[in-house]
């Protein structure tokens, strides 16, 4: 075997070994060069799967060479691909930007990397595993780490916050956890694969779809799905700067790939009517994520929790896509999963950027600042713009495929297309808010220190920014990527 | 007679909703850990539950015994790397717990809520 055979296995392996060399860095400012150059080797690996990928179709890889069913598989699609290169782009991204501010000040810097390097080997080992206990246990590890990095904020708050999130993140991923022994009680198998092929041959249904309730409710809680979304506002709002960028752009698709990978794969052919309850029960709550997020997005007023309630109401047009169970409709939610994690990091490195100039980046601060700080709001504009869905920008793409597989979707179709564009006519006014008090207000506020953020920040954050213009311009690597997931995903449904 | 034999189920049942109410009902922050501990605890019983074999002993190969039965040893091996993910969330559990106390001085979740109204 060649190198190239075990890079499903380094996508995880490298930054989970890179986190406990990390905690032995005692220099300052070494913790984070490791977690960098961890950080860029699995960004490395994930663009050259990428490349097999779009050779081969396909790849898995089989831990200690056992084959599946008994041993464990990884298995790498075009969909985990596009989820690995978010994950470890965004990460790779939050890195290079900058350092954060710790509640522990600098001598907690060696067990904040070493806990961002588990997090990024926790999600990546979510996207690469192809059995339903390893995805439980990367979950968890991930889910640990990311604690770990939120109460790493300085606001006192982060600490409720992280408490909150803790709670609630074990609760679903022990919904995930009764889910899978149910389906292991019938089928006596863990591999999702082998698990598509077991159901069929189950004589009782009823256990399995008491699973798949289970394994659904607790994956659209780890993945912030209205009404479970709690969580998510406060955590995202008190983080450090950096670890919002990283966690916003990924780990909430992350659940949300696992959440389609169980519904499509596992339970969609072996269910009598899976299809249609999936919409019934998904397109509401979807619906209303997008509506009432969107607007309270409108009446917030510190700019990390508008973004946060934004978050919200973006994963409502992922689940809107993949709940219309047509190929273009979960190429939309796909591709979207894409370009709002390209938007949302955009925009959270442009806070990142405020936010060393001001105190608190809440709308009283931010008035005026763009005559002293132009390339940073510039950069925040744009990235909005992608947010909203302007053409030229990412974000334009994911909605023009999300409208149309709604028109296809017949007459509750031209509803959602209403659904869409109000909502989205809802972030022109959230963005715009602040964007107003950027630019055509007066400076009430002294900065706390003048002239614009420093350089590799604003570098960063421009490079985010130019990605989504490229992504709005030459939209064909998601999109072929998303299309083909969306293809395997329905390929066995009648 | 048929509900007897479900017994340990019906103990999975009742353990995770006493788990749950607790997280979902009590204010003290140690206490909701608790409930969380507890409805972990429940799933754990689930997956021993279902490895259990009629018969079956632990499934260690003896010298010489032929046509033994044995218990499942997956969900057992399973659920010890649960239990281990409990052990770790709820020991980050009760260290943000301390760090709430050393922040605000109290882990009760209404006193908390009002002293973060103020500013």
């Amino acid at each position: 075997m060649t190198l190239t055979d075990h890079l499903p296995a380094l996508q995880v392996l490298v930054p989970l070994l890179t986190a406990p060399l990390v905690l032995l860095l005692h220099v300052r400012g070494l913790p984070r060069l490791a977690a960098i150059a961890a950080s860029l080797t699995a960004f490395a690996i994930a663009v050259s799967l990428t490349g097999i990928v779009q050779t081969q179709g396909s790849a898995s890889y089989e831990m200690g060479s056992w084959p599946a069913p008994y041993g464990i598989q990884l298995s790498i699609s075009p969909f985990s691909t596009l989820l690995l290169l978010i994950v470890t782009g965004s990460s790779s991204l939050a890195l290079l930007a900058g350092q954060d501010k710790l509640r522990m000040g600098p001598q907690g810097e060696p067990l904040f990397y070493a806990a961002w390097l588990l997090a990024l080997a926790g999600l990546s080992g979510i996207v690469v595993a192809g059995d339903a206990f390893n995805i439980f246990v990367f979950m968890e590890i991930a889910s640990l780490a990311s604690y770990v990095l939120i109460a790493g904020g300085v606001d006192r708050r982060a600490l409720l916050a992280v408490f909150k999130y803790l709670v609630m993140g074990t609760t679903g991923a022990t919904f995930y956890l009764i889910g899978i022994g149910l389906i292991y009680m019938m089928t006596g198998t863990l591999d999702l694969a082998d698990m598509e092929t077991r159901i069929a041959d189950v004589g009782e249904l009823r256990p399995i779809l008491v699973a798949a309730g289970f394994v659904t409710v607790g994956l659209a809680l780890k993945a912030a799905l209205f009404p479970l979304h709690v969580w998510l506002p406060n955590t995202y709002t008190y983080a450090p700067h950096m670890v919002t960028m990283f966690l916003a752009a990924c780990s909430t698709k992350v659940a949300l790939y696992v959440l389609l990978r169980f519904d499509f794969l596992v339970f969609q052919q072996n269910l009598t009517a899976h299809a249609v309850q999936f919409s019934i029960f998904l397109i509401p709550l979807a619906v209303f994520a997008i509506l009432v997020a969107s607007g309270v997005a409108i009446g917030e007023r510190n700019i990390k929790r508008m973004l946060a309630y934004s978050s919200i109401s973006q994963i409502g047009y992922v689940l809107l896509g993949a709940s219309l169970v047509s190929v273009m409709g979960l190429t939309a939610g796909i591709v979207h999963m894409f370009n709002h994690a390209l938007a949302k990091g955009a925009l959270f490195l442009a806070v990142a950027c405020l936010a060393t100039r001001i105190e608190t980046v809440r709308i009283e601060n931010i008035r005026g600042i763009a005559k002293d700080m132009p390339l940073t709001m510039m950069a925040f504009v744009i990235a909005g713009l992608s947010l909203i869905g302007v053409p030229g920008t990412a974000g334009f793409v994911s909605k023009w495929y999300l409208i149309g597989a709604a028109l296809d979707y017949g007459a509750l179709g031209i509803v959602l297309v209403a659904v869409i564009l109000v909502s989205s006519l809802m972030a022109v006014i959230y963005i715009w808010r602040f964007v107003e008090a950027a630019y055509f207000s007066d400076r009430q506020v002294p900065l706390t220190a003048s002239g614009e953020a420093p350089l590799s920040l604003l570098a960063v954050t421009w490079v985010a920014v130019l990605a989504n213009i490229y992504f709005g311009l030459s939209s064909q690597l998601p999109v072929s990527l998303a299309s083909q997931a969306a293809e395997t995903l329905l390929e066995h449904l009648p | 007679m048929e509900l007897l034999g479900l017994y340990n189920y019906w103990v999975f049942a009742i353990l995770l909703m006493v788990g749950f109410y607790a997280v979902i009902a009590k204010s003290n922050l140690i206490k909701k850990l608790l409930g969380l501990s507890i409805f972990q605890s429940a799933v754990f019983l689930l997956y021993i539950t279902m490895d259990k074999v009629e018969g079956g002993t632990a499934p260690i190969i003896q010298k010489g015994a032929t046509d033994q039965i044995f218990s499942n040893p997956l969900p057992q091996v399973l659920i010890l790397t649960a239990i281990v993910v409990g052990i770790s969330t709820t020991a980050l559990g009760m260290a943000i717990i301390v760090r709430i106390n050393e922040a605000y001085g109290t882990i009760e979740e209404k006193e908390l809520q009002d002293q973060n109204r103020d500013p």
